[in-house]
């Protein structure tokens, strides 16, 4: 029997589960060779350890496949679609045909990867819309199943989608819903993750399952402290973790944690695995936990501080930041800079919370507000030309008469950040109303060459 | 002038109040007309104050908003800045001396992300401050607050931009403060001044409330009385005439 074939056989109308002596009879010169499902899953192991450079989580997913968990992971290669192409090339490169694709669950990978389009990738919410036109034989069901579905007319996805559950269910048992279920979104499928070998971690099995929320603490703060000691011994510090519940059915729970400055400090890790901890569904039990560390750095031996030091280190941030970071987002917490520019709404950068101080601020004699509105609000403002400040302007149904002004602070537009900025102008005003509000007003262009602007008048900010 | 009596009784009531010693000690705005009206002589580290503002449109509350800056300009170490809006805008705080190196800045969907978050930090005493900028404050969460940066020394600064006009909840706020942009005094030449402030000290947990007529913070975050009615509190036929 033919398991599989390449490329050239296909073409020449070979075909997985073709009898071994027809396909010979049909071309004498073929080459065979004996099928190893043992060597071809090792090899598929060894090719999801591969794809961990990827993502911190990858897992084979037998006998053909590989799951790669690429969230928050797919910003690093420049976005989902470049990912997906250089894995593709990469692989290709190896002599390793691969198709890829990239969905919000699992199963739904696992379908268009197999029977859509190459490299297809799924907007959050898109599951539904992509699985429809696909054959019901990409829901990973045996083959058994799948001719008695398609016996009774249901070709496609979108036709199981659209027939009533309960007769489903009665006819074809759970396994057709449940992967339905799980291809949408609906029911859970976590994978579970290879880890390399060269990997940090603690494992640590119990005797009888544990379920309650105490137990499950208690065990976390032991590997916390179990892989602590390995990575001091090893030199490393933790930049993010994997924290990997066994439940006995062989499902696992799994959750992940990120710090911003490597760590080896058990208690800073319990107490952020700790809320992590809440969670995780136990199932009928746990039978065994990890924690790996999935990212490490190098950290060396802290050094005891000098008693005859004078001044006092800089206070450190990095637990504060990684509990912060950890509950509420990772990317709601940075620090600015200042960029070299005259547009203010690109005179400043995000910095990550922990990186070395800039030094430097903006120039201090350009009055800047303290408020900036982006885009900036259109008003109606009436102004002499060329250069006057406006007498009055109207901004959200209310009119403002100007009592004091200062300006105009000419901005040219930055050409070579955009051609078409090369000959704007923006003319900025200080001027405050009769009430004591100071507003941030400018002109598009400079009153005179209309190639400079179209003389609307905008508010960009509020001075105190 | 408070009578003797009164001075020792008020200070018998506050020891009641806090029985421990004040981790965090004082930030003195270093004008005596308003370190004076508060009862530690100063602006207490280690509590909960509020700050809104007057005039128009309290919800973007500039002159509020440097006035806040202005109190962190004046601390040391590193200091928080939780907003659930995007408008803020680092320059101007630097103006008010408030170096970006020293601001770690959350952004935040909502206010209760906003109060988990300084309520994490204020048991960081690496930090010298921790600023929200909040809708709604109720009691309890304000007294939350107030705990936390009792129990570090942190100072805890809850910058009020209110959406709706209802009036705002009583908060447990050591002080509740007001900040109004009055029309600045006419320079000899065309241009425009230092902002001169309204400011309002509407509730203090051992003091009376009291009005100011200042000048907005400079660059190193310090107030100065207005020189259009210098050195006096003002009551509010004052206010009117100003």
């Amino acid at each position: 029997m033919v398991t599989s074939v390449n490329a050239a056989a296909a073409a020449r109308g070979l075909a997985p589960g073709m009898p071994l002596a027809e396909a010979q009879a049909l071309h004498p010169g073929l080459e065979v060779a004996e099928a190893d499902p043992q060597a071809d899953a090792q090899a598929l192991r060894a090719l999801a350890a591969w794809c961990l450079r990827l993502s911190p989580l990858a897992a084979p997913s037998p006998p053909d496949g590989i799951w790669i968990d690429v969230t928050g992971a797919a910003h690093l290669a420049g976005g989902e679609a470049p990912l997906l192409a250089r894995l593709t090339a990469r692989l290709a490169q190896a002599g390793t045909t691969a198709r890829a694709a990239l969905a919000g669950t699992p199963g739904c990978a696992h379908a268009l990867a197999r029977y859509g389009q190459a490299n297809a990738i799924v907007p959050p919410g898109g599951e539904p819309a992509a699985l429809r036109p696909l054959t019901v034989a990409a829901l990973r069901l045996d083959p058994g199943t799948v001719a008695a579905l398609r016996r009774l007319g249901f070709e496609t996805i979108g036709a199981l989608l659209d027939a009533p559950r309960a007769p489903l269910a009665r006819r074809f048992g759970a396994a057709p819903l449940r992967r339905l279920d799980q291809a949408l979104g609906r029911a859970p499928e976590p994978i579970e993750p290879i880890l390399p070998p060269s990997l940090c971690r603690a494992r640590l099995g119990f005797p009888e399952p544990i379920a309650t929320a105490e137990d499950l603490a208690r065990a976390t703060a032991r590997l916390a402290e179990r892989l602590c000691d390995k990575l001091r011994a090893r030199g490393l510090g933790a930049t993010r973790l994997e924290l990997i519940f066994q439940r006995t059915d062989g499902s696992a729970a799994i959750q992940r944690i990120g710090t911003a400055a490597p760590t080896r400090d058990a208690a800073h890790l319990t107490r952020l695995l700790q809320p992590k901890i809440e969670q995780i569904d136990p199932g009928f039990g746990i039978e065994h936990a990890t924690l790996a560390a999935s990212v490490t750095t190098r950290l060396s031996a802290a050094q005891p501080p000098s008693p005859l030091a004078a001044t006092q280190a800089a206070p450190d941030l990095a637990p504060l930041i990684d509990t912060l970071a950890n509950r509420l987002g990772e990317d709601r917490l940075f620090r600015l800079r200042p960029v070299e520019s005259d547009l203010p709404e690109r005179s400043l950068a995000r910095l990550p919370p922990l990186a070395p101080p800039a030094g430097t601020s903006w120039p201090a004699p350009l009055p800047r507000p303290v408020r900036l509105f982006e885009p900036p609000r259109p008003i109606e403002a009436i102004a002499l030309l060329p250069d006057a400040p406006p007498a009055s302007f109207t901004w959200r149904r209310r009119t403002h008469r100007v009592r004091r002004a200062d300006g105009p602070e000419r901005i040219y537009g930055e050409w070579w950040t955009r051609p078409e900025e090369a000959q704007t102008v923006r003319d900025y005003f200080q001027v405050e109303d009769e009430d004591g509000a100071r507003f941030w007003l400018f002109r598009r262009g400079d009153g005179e060459d209309p190639a400079t602007g179209d003389l609307a008048w905008f508010l960009h900010g509020l001075f105190a | 002038m408070t009578p003797p009596a009164i001075a020792s009784l008020r200070a018998h009531i506050r020891a009641l109040e806090r029985p421990a010693a004040r981790p965090g000690g004082l930030l003195p705005f270093g004008l005596p007309a308003l370190d004076q009206a508060l009862p530690e002589g100063g602006l207490a580290r280690g509590a909960l104050h509020e700050i809104a503002g007057g005039g128009a449109s309290p919800h973007l509350a500039p002159a509020a908003t440097l006035f806040a800056a202005g109190i962190l300009a004046r601390l040391e170490a590193p200091v928080l800045w939780c907003a659930t809006t995007p408008d803020l805008f680092a320059p101007g705080l630097a103006q008010a001396g408030l170096h970006p190196d020293r601001v770690l800045h959350a952004w935040l969907p909502d206010d209760r992300s906003v109060l988990l978050a300084m309520e994490e930090a204020l048991r960081h005493p690496g930090l010298a401050a921790v600023l929200g900028e909040l809708d709604k404050l109720g009691m309890t969460a304000s007294r939350r607050l107030g705990l936390a940066a009792e129990k570090s020394g942190v100072t805890a600064l809850a910058l009020r931009r209110p959406r709706g006009t209802a009036d705002p909840l009583p908060t447990a706020a050591a002080t509740r403060w007001r900040v109004t942009a009055l029309p600045s005094a006419p320079l000899p030449s065309p241009g425009i001044g230092r902002a001169q402030w309204r400011l309002e000290l509407l509730r203090c947990r051992g003091g009376e409330p009291r009005t100011w007529l200042v000048e907005a913070c400079d660059a190193q975050g310090r107030l100065a009385l207005s020189p259009l009615l210098p050195g006096r509190a003002l009551g509010a036929a004052a206010i009117r005439a100003a």
